[in-house]
């Protein structure tokens, strides 16, 4: 076995910096990879001239990354002057005044750990809580997808693992954002064409998935070509953890605990890769995961936590070690003694086992009186563990190899001693485009087809049979569904049994996303909303209780020093806080993923558009009465409940018609919004309800069409009958708006008059009949047929387009 | 009334072992969930059971072909595997459970300990999840059918479950000592390709028993269909009572209980 005996004691490199010139600084920052501004470089410099001397390379790297975007969020926390296009205005801190701000205010007691864990906690029941993270991978998955995307799964598996006390991992989501599989531009060198980066993806998050035995039942794909040399991989989990379980405290005197896998030479410098754009990849910063060490992590775990073998743990993310013990530490301090770790190769240096991002670790702190038991049950799963040392009362983060002093930092200037530097961001909506009548000469079939055609809508089996999505065998409603296993769900619900070992507990949960990019490229306040806006329709439309749903929040933008994307990123943390208060839901978790922006081929840096993904959580009182999208049967009334207005901006139409009409993005009013989604759910609830469908992309069109093939049952709709405000004249925009706020419900005939009293006072009115003829039938404003479409063709248009497009 | 103690054989990387045990204890077994390093260091002997349970999941992370190193471990630490399947001990591998009973020779039932038949990658060359028709094979005496239909649905999730036998004559003899439990069907009831036969099973296998019937592999999962919700359809299909995985359970612990 390699152990640190092989190694001779070595003195620790030290860069001297107290008397360099800032040009000089900055040229050490660039040299190292630090991804260091100048403000911080220099608040290091004169802490260092303070301490009277030089600093290790270990330790400005540990700064490096505990500093970095990625670990401290600083475009989120830090002063923005910010000019919303009529006047300028000091933002203190981005996240503390809008998604914070809503959580506070909102203030929900089952929220029990909101912004500080690993991973939001809300409280299941009472006997249960859930903890629910979502991460991004995007870097590593733009350069090695398989590898990439693998760790991302396996990071925030072990955020949800280190949340609180530890929880079972129950659920894994994925959300992808790529650029076309038939994508036939340009791409620079060196850069993965699309198609590999999205198989490779699904092939990584399937393999650590399945191997960790957690169903991958929520996530969706989003197309755009922008996307092309910086692919989004948001990965996240749902754990289930025991009530008793959600406090953590590290007390001073707690032993520190490395288990798991071994520390390695892989993945380097990931916090600070991450925080900086995408040039000449650096694969040695990317990690090598393998599952089955996660596995065994998480079985002694679970073991050693109902025995309260430990106070507190974390994972190793970014940082490794560092950041690790660093958290951990942070109100106490920490002596930590590196040749005790267990090592992958003997020749590593001691900076390098410091701050190594190996996978499948975590540290924990545990009491020395339960060592010995601690240390038994991972032995008994074939797990490692290494003290490392112990947590003290010092305040000072003090690392040692041997005799050497690696690093020896004060906890307050390593967590509070980052400088705040102020940026400036602009906000300049965009001129709405003078209003043209429609060019194109397609027919409303021909529209209808080519949306369910369209990479944002079509069916995404071909991913999600590659996941074991009904692994835990509590996958009541799953990703795909409909008569034959296939239509497009618009959210999961698991009924965690096996986790709580209760079967005749029939509580469960569900969780959606919601993300459109396009919409964000109009107005990305308008983006937050309609995101929450759709995540939570989704959940209501599979019979969760909106009242207690819970938002995350994922941040993707490309560099913040740019003030217009900032301003656009101000805009949709805006958007998220009034969607937040809006709707009564708070934010219990979130990550931003900045500087997502690469040299293209014509030598300029190709941005993203500015992502949001919202995903959502809410529990479902009664699994038994979770709901399906397809239409059940023959003679049911087809009720749109919402708004429809003039507004396709951004809309699927636009990208299958070319721009024809208006420019506005939907709009979201949640105070009509949340009325109506009340009412739905109370009709619900008291089972007056066949399906539920929420409509997003395509409009009533996509949404009613999905609902029929799935069911494989017709339908015919008045778009006469279609509730709206404003006079519209056009069946196309009726039928195509993407309006937010809307859904599209079946009611039996015998439950209809008890329906309409369910949803009194909100925009409700029945649009169509469905029919045992296969067909998909459409009234236009003039009262004759204005689209007839057979259902098997709209169906195999709508399934096969993925899987051709991937060649 | 007793209740069988039954052996759910975990191992690193299994990952079915919740869901079985607690389909286990539902139908009156008490399941308990064992490492097989224990049994390896005798702390626990599989003697002491009633039935044994393999339970689906990645052993050892398939890395070197699935169930192929819990296979291995069978056939040097459960030396009294065969002693237990001959008294007539119920004994059911699912999933990656199944590729290790086969790996370690144990099914098909023949030729001395001697491994007769293999897996290999599913012929869309993916790992595939979704819910499958199958036929039970009314002529095989297998314990765990008794009282089932003859067509069920049940779920499937594997990326190697291509079963493959080492001659045609292999499967005359499957066939004429009523081994070959379960067929992948189209929903009539026929046998079909993929998507029916999710992964090119060799004669649509999807689970062989021995002749006796005490002991089955099976590539589907029962335990993840106990209740009638967990059907994709539950939705629609009113008529369910019960799913009929959680029949397979008590029917061994009924038998165990005579």
């Amino acid at each position: 076995m390699p152990t640190h005996t092989a190694i001779p004691p070595q003195t620790p490199e030290t860069i001297a910096i107290c008397g360099l010139r800032p040009q000089d600084l900055q040229a050490a920052n660039a040299r190292h990879g630090w991804s260091l501004k100048e403000a911080e470089l220099a608040a290091i410099q004169s802490h260092f001239q303070a301490l009277k001397r030089e600093p290790t390379l270990a330790e400005l790297e540990t700064l490096a990354q505990t500093w970095s975007e990625h670990c401290k969020h600083k475009t989120f926390t830090s002063p923005i002057r910010y000019n919303d296009g009529k006047k300028t205005r000091l933002i203190q801190s981005l996240i503390d005044e809008t998604i914070f701000k809503a959580t506070k205010q909102l203030n929900r007691p089952w929220c029990l750990s909101v912004f500080k864990d690993n991973a939001g906690i809300v409280a299941f029941g009472s006997k249960w809580a859930l903890a629910f993270k979502v991460e991004t991978h995007n870097h590593p998955s733009a350069i090695e997808p398989y590898g990439g995307a693998a760790t991302g799964v396996g990071g925030v598996i072990r955020d949800v693992m280190g949340a609180g006390l530890g929880a079972k991992p129950i659920l894994n989501t994925d959300v992808f954002c790529f650029a076309p599989p038939d994508y036939d531009g340009p791409l620079p060198k060196g850069a993965l064409h699309p198609r590999r980066v999205l198989s490779g993806v699904v092939c990584g998050v399937r393999d650590y998935g399945n191997r960790m035995g957690i169903p991958t039942a929520a996530g969706g794909l989003w197309f755009d070509d922008d996307y092309r040399l910086n692919p989004l991989v948001f990965c996240g989990a749902v754990g289930l953890l025991p009530a008793w379980a959600v406090r953590k405290e590290v007390k001073a005197g707690d032993l520190i605990i490395a288990a798991g896998g071994r520390t390695g030479r892989d993945g380097l410098h990931g916090a600070t890769f991450s925080s900086a754009a995408l040039e000449g990849a650096q694969l040695s910063a990317v990690q090598i995961g393998h599952a089955i060490n996660e596995k065994k992590l998480l079985d002694a775990l679970l073991t050693a936590r109902d025995k309260k073998l430990y106070r507190s743990l974390t994972d190793c993310g970014a940082g490794g070690f560092s950041s690790a013990i660093g958290e951990l530490a942070a109100q106490c301090g920490a002596r930590v003694r590196l040749e005790a770790a267990r090592l992958k190769a003997c020749d590593l240096s001691p900076r390098e086992i410091w701050l190594s991002e190996s996978q499948e670790r975590m540290v924990f702190a545990v009491p020395p009186r339960s060592l010995k038991a601690f240390a038994e049950i991972f032995a008994s799963e074939g797990c490692e563990t290494a003290v490392l040392g112990e947590f003290t009362s010092s305040g000072r983060l003090e690392v040692t190899h041997g005799k050497t002093s690696v690093v020896d930092l004060d906890m307050r200037f390593l967590h509070d001693g980052l400088p705040r530097i102020e940026r400036s961001a602009v906000w300049a909506p965009q001129k709405p485009a003078p209003i043209k009548a429609p060019t194109h000469k397609k027919s409303l079939s021909q529209i209808l087809a080519e949306c369910l055609g369209h990479l944002n809508v079509c069916s995404r089996e071909w991913v999600v049979r590659q996941y074991d999505h009904e692994v835990q065998g509590g996958t009541v409603i799953k990703p795909l569904q409909g008569i034959r296993h296939d239509g497009p769900g618009d959210a999961c619900v698991i009924w965690p049994h096996a986790a709580t070992g209760d079967p005749s507990d029939y509580q469960g949960f569900a969780v959606s996303h919601g993300l459109n990019p396009a919409y964000g490229k109009i107005d990305p306040y308008r983006m937050a909303l309609a995101c929450a806006d759709e995540a939570l329709r989704n959940l209501l439309c599979v019979g969760a209780d909106i009242s207690r749903a819970v938002f995350l929040d994922n941040f993707c933008w490309a560099s913040p020093d740019d003030p217009a994307r900032l301003g656009a990123l101000v805009r949709a943390a805006e958007g998220c806080r009034d969607a937040a208060l809006g709707f009564g839901v708070p934010f219990i978790s979130g990550k931003d993923s900045l500087y997502n922006q690469t040299r293209d081929v014509d030598g300029k840096d190709l941005a993203i558009p500015g992502t949001l993904l919202i995903s959502a959580m809410a529990p479902v009182a009664d699994v038994r009465k979770a709901l399906t999208m397809e239409i059940k049967g023959p003679g049911n009334a087809l009720y749109l409940v919402g708004w429809t207005a003039e507004e396709l901006g951004g809309s699927l139409f636009h990208q299958v018609c070319g721009r024809c009409a208006s420019c506005t993005a939907p709009a979201v009013d949640t105070r009509i919004a949340l009325a109506a989604f009340k009412s739905v759910q109370s009709a619900l609830a008291k089972g007056l309800v066949l399906s539920a469908h929420d409509l997003s992309e395509g409009g009533l069109g996509v949404a009613a069409a999905e609902m029929c093939f799935t069911g494989e049952s017709g339908a015919i709709l008045d778009l006469d009958k279609v509730p709206r405000r404003a006079p519209i004249y056009s069946d196309e925009i009726l039928l195509f708006s993407e309006s937010a706020s809307r859904i599209l419900l079946e009611v039996a005939p015998e439950h209809e008059a008890d329906f309409i009293k369910a949803l009194r006072g909100a925009p409700a009115k029945r649009v169509g009949t469905t029919m045992a003829n296969p067909v998909f039938k459409v009234t236009g404003l003039d009262g004759r047929v204005a689209l007839e479409s057979d259902l098997c063709d709209l169906k195999s248009t709508w399934q096969l387009s993925l899987p051709r497009r991937l060649g | 009334m007793k209740r069988p103690r039954i052996l759910v054989l975990r191992a690193a990387g299994t990952n079915c072992d919740l869901e079985t045990a607690s389909a286990c204890n539902q139908v009156g077994g008490a399941a308990e969930r064992v490492h097989i390093d224990l049994i390896r260091s005798g702390k626990i002997r599989l003697m002491d059971f009633d039935i044994l349970i393999l339970p689906g999941g990645f052993s050892y992370s398939d890395d070197v072909g699935a169930g192929r190193i819990l296979a291995n471990q069978i056939k040097l630490y459960l030396k009294e595997l065969r002693h237990f399947v001959r008294l007539g001990r119920p004994v059911l591998g699912i999933c990656n459970g199944f590729q290790a009973l086969v790996k370690a020779g144990v099914l098909p039932a023949a030729h001395g300990g001697e491994q007769t038949a293999g897996f290999t990658a599913n012929d869309s060359g993916r790992f595939e999840a979704r819910w499958v028709h199958l036929r039970l094979n009314t002529q095989s005496s297998c314990l765990f059918f008794k009282g089932l239909p003859e067509m069920i649905e049940l779920p499937v999730a594997h990326g190697e479950g291509k079963l493959v036998l080492k001659s045609p004559r292999q499967l005359e003899e499957l066939k004429k000592n009523k081994s070959i439990a379960m067929q992948y069907v189209s929903d009539d009831g026929k046998l079909a390709g993929y998507p029916a036969n999710p992964n090119g099973s060799i004669f649509n296998i999807a689970a062989l028993s021995n002749p006796e019937g005490n002991c089955l592999g099976m590539m589907p999962h029962p335990e993840r269909y106990t209740t009638r919700f967990q059907h994709p359809n539950w939705t629609r299909q009113t008529f369910v009572k019960e799913g009929v995985g959680l029949e397979m359970f008590r029917n061994a612990v009924d038998y165990c209980r005579g």
